[in-house]
């Protein structure tokens, strides 16, 4: 049974009578033609229903319970997967996966934040939230692919950095900025996609990429709509505002030019709808970017990825 | 029979502690509520002369501590930030932005310039926490790459002395992508082996902490400066515990190993120019 967001009830209910005609259906009875008629309206109001998101149903949708997460993608998308553990400091950090893989027989490397799915493996992987030994573990393993030339995917779903003791008294801080300014000077491709939650700077310590992708439902942003609405509102609570404010959708994003390179698009009504469609659409991507950068030198990935963080500025001058 | 009878205006003398302070003249300290002659804490940088502690200033008070009079440049004075996504919250962005303008009589909430420290020539970024809590938008962004691109330039060392609640919501995404910007052009001013000098006063937090106010060559830290990645409000409710005592400050961070050396403000410009005249062999 799918889970549904509160704007799905309508398609819900629909889904549910489909259902149920399926059921009563016997060899006398024959419901085809109701179903049939149910099933268009069904596929109508999908389309509608989506076309006309708030900012706030997409930041929902973005975390929805059965969107693909970072090693869904990995399983459909590549071959050859290992995973790697640790930072060699402190232990490993299950919020966020490395390892090796092979995307169209093309060795690479893949790094991802990780959320669980039920009760116990959320806690395991701390709802996608990594400790500095994460991102510590990150960089390793992006080192590790520059000295031995492969291309780096990484895929962002987080709604953020832990704020815990720990994580503060390891230095979360210095280690997002320590990964900030070691990707740039990484001579290998490094392509990003943000597939769900693109949460502060605990997404950017694995999104300083020559390419950054969004998926289509996808949202990113300085802050989750929640902590704006407590800061700015005084009240959590108005986080439908804080998002309408936020402007954090991939169309939002896309607008300013310069921030992402391309909107992946998703199967109708997300990506948990159709996880191997939604796969196969993000591997036409991420193949057509590296191909793109598979042409630069090493000191011209450098020089890319520099020029386009470089030109993030909105300001007046006289 | 009693002796010794207490005198009534002795208790009356001790209540005279929270009697409202007359504005101006004299000011009572945040930290051990003696009250004090203003002048004399002026004289004293701005630290209480009692217990030590280091009121906040302004940038332009305290490019005045660090650099040698009189040769001060400031560059982008002119740089204002723009309102690009109409954001609004109780007040639009816009005003916030003329407001603070107003307020602070400077363009943004960080002003940057060359200028000598003991005669050696340097490239300094000074925030201002009173303007919109010190944030990090893309005018923040680029004045501090460019003060960065201006020590590349000229080989001269680059302090930046923070003072933020991190990156500005009001400019959303763009303001994550200055923390992104700024460390990118620190990693270009390491290869090239210039020194940079993060100073982090009180308080610095969130993407500014996360970017280039950690990746100082030396990370200095005022005494008692609250420094961290999340607010400790974000912490509590997220753990549901109350944090240790003296968690975030500067003398915590020197003992997880977060700052090399926490130095006072009356003695920072002595300490930076000992540490500079090391760094470039001069």
């Amino acid at each position: 049974m799918s889970q549904y967001l509160d704007f799905e009830k309508p398609i819900a209910e629909l889904h549910n009578k489909i259902s149920e005609l399926r059921e009563y259906s016997t060899d006398n009875v024959d419901f085809t033609s109701e179903i049939q008629k149910f099933e268009k309206k069904a596929e109508r109001l999908k389309k509608e229903i989506y076309s006309n998101l708030t900012r706030w149903q997409r930041t929902q949708l973005a975390r929805h319970a059965e969107r693909p997460y970072t090693l869904d993608y990995i399983e459909r998308i590549f071959t050859d997967w290992f995973e790697i553990h640790g930072d060699r400091n402190y232990r490993d950090d299950p919020a966020l996966v490395c390892g090796f893989a092979r995307i169209d027989g093309q060795p690479c490397c893949v790094i991802g934040h990780q959320k669980g799915r039920n009760t116990k493996e959320k806690v395991h992987r701390n709802f996608g939230m990594p400790n500095p030994e994460g991102y510590r573990k990150a960089l390793r393993v992006m080192q590790l692919a520059e000295q031995f030339r492969l291309p780096i995917f990484t895929f962002v779903d987080t709604p953020g950095a832990f704020p815990g003791i720990g994580a503060e008294e390891r230095g979360q801080a210095e280690a997002i900025a320590r990964n900030l300014r070691e990707m740039a000077t990484l001579t290998v491709p490094v392509i990003v996609t943000v597939t769900g939650e693109g949460g502060s700077g605990g997404a950017l310590a694995i999104a300083v990429g020559n390419r950054v992708l969004m998926m289509q439902y996808s949202v990113y942003a300085v802050i989750s709509p929640e902590g704006c609405a407590a800061i700015l509102w005084n009240d959590g609570s108005k986080g439908p505002q804080a998002a309408e404010a936020l402007k954090l959708t991939a169309q939002d994003v896309d607008s300013l030019k310069t921030v992402i390179d391309d909107i992946v698009p998703e199967p109708s009504g997300g990506a948990h709808q159709n996880p191997i469609e939604a796969a196969a659409t993000l591997k036409q991507y991420l193949l057509k970017h590296l191909n793109e950068l598979l042409e630069y030198s090493p000191e011209g990935l450098v020089e890319q990825r520099y020029q386009r963080f470089r030109a993030m500025t909105e300001i007046e001058e006289d | 029979m009693v002796w010794f009878r207490k005198k009534k205006s002795l208790t009356a003398s001790v209540e005279k502690k929270n009697v409202q302070v007359p504005e101006g003249v004299w000011t009572k300290c945040k930290n051990c509520q003696e009250i004090i002659y203003c002048k004399e804490i002026e004289r004293n940088f701005n630290v209480c002369p009692k217990c030590d502690y280091h009121f906040r200033i302004g940038a332009r008070e305290r490019i005045d501590l660090i650099i040698d009079a009189g040769t001060f440049v400031e560059m982008d004075a002119k740089m204002r930030s723009v309102d690009f996504l109409d954001f609004k919250d109780s007040k639009k962005y816009k005003e916030r932005i003329k407001a603070a303008v107003k307020k602070a009589g400077d363009g943004d909430a960080v002003i940057c310039g060359e200028g000598q420290l003991d005669g050696l020539p340097v490239v300094v970024a000074v925030f201002d926490f009173s303007f919109m809590g010190g944030s990090m938008g893309s005018v923040v962004g680029e004045k501090i790459t460019r003060a960065i691109e201006k020590g590349l330039e000229t080989q001269a060392p680059v302090l930046i002395f923070s003072s933020s609640g991190g990156a500005r919501m009001q400019e959303s995404i763009l303001s994550l992508m200055q923390m992104a910007k700024t460390s990118a052009a620190l990693a270009r001013l390491k290869a090239a082996g210039i020194p940079f000098i993060s100073v982090l006063t009180d308080p610095t937090t969130g993407g500014v902490t996360a970017s280039f106010a950690m990746l100082g060559d030396l990370n200095i830290a005022e005494p008692r400066a609250l420094i961290g990645f999340a607010g400790p409000r974000v912490i509590e409710q997220t753990i549901r515990q109350t944090l240790p005592e003296g968690f975030q400050r500067s003398e915590y961070l020197l003992e997880h190993g977060m700052v090399d050396m926490i130095v006072k403000r009356q003695e920072m410009k002595k300490s930076l120019s000992q540490i500079l005249r090391i760094f470039t062999r001069s």
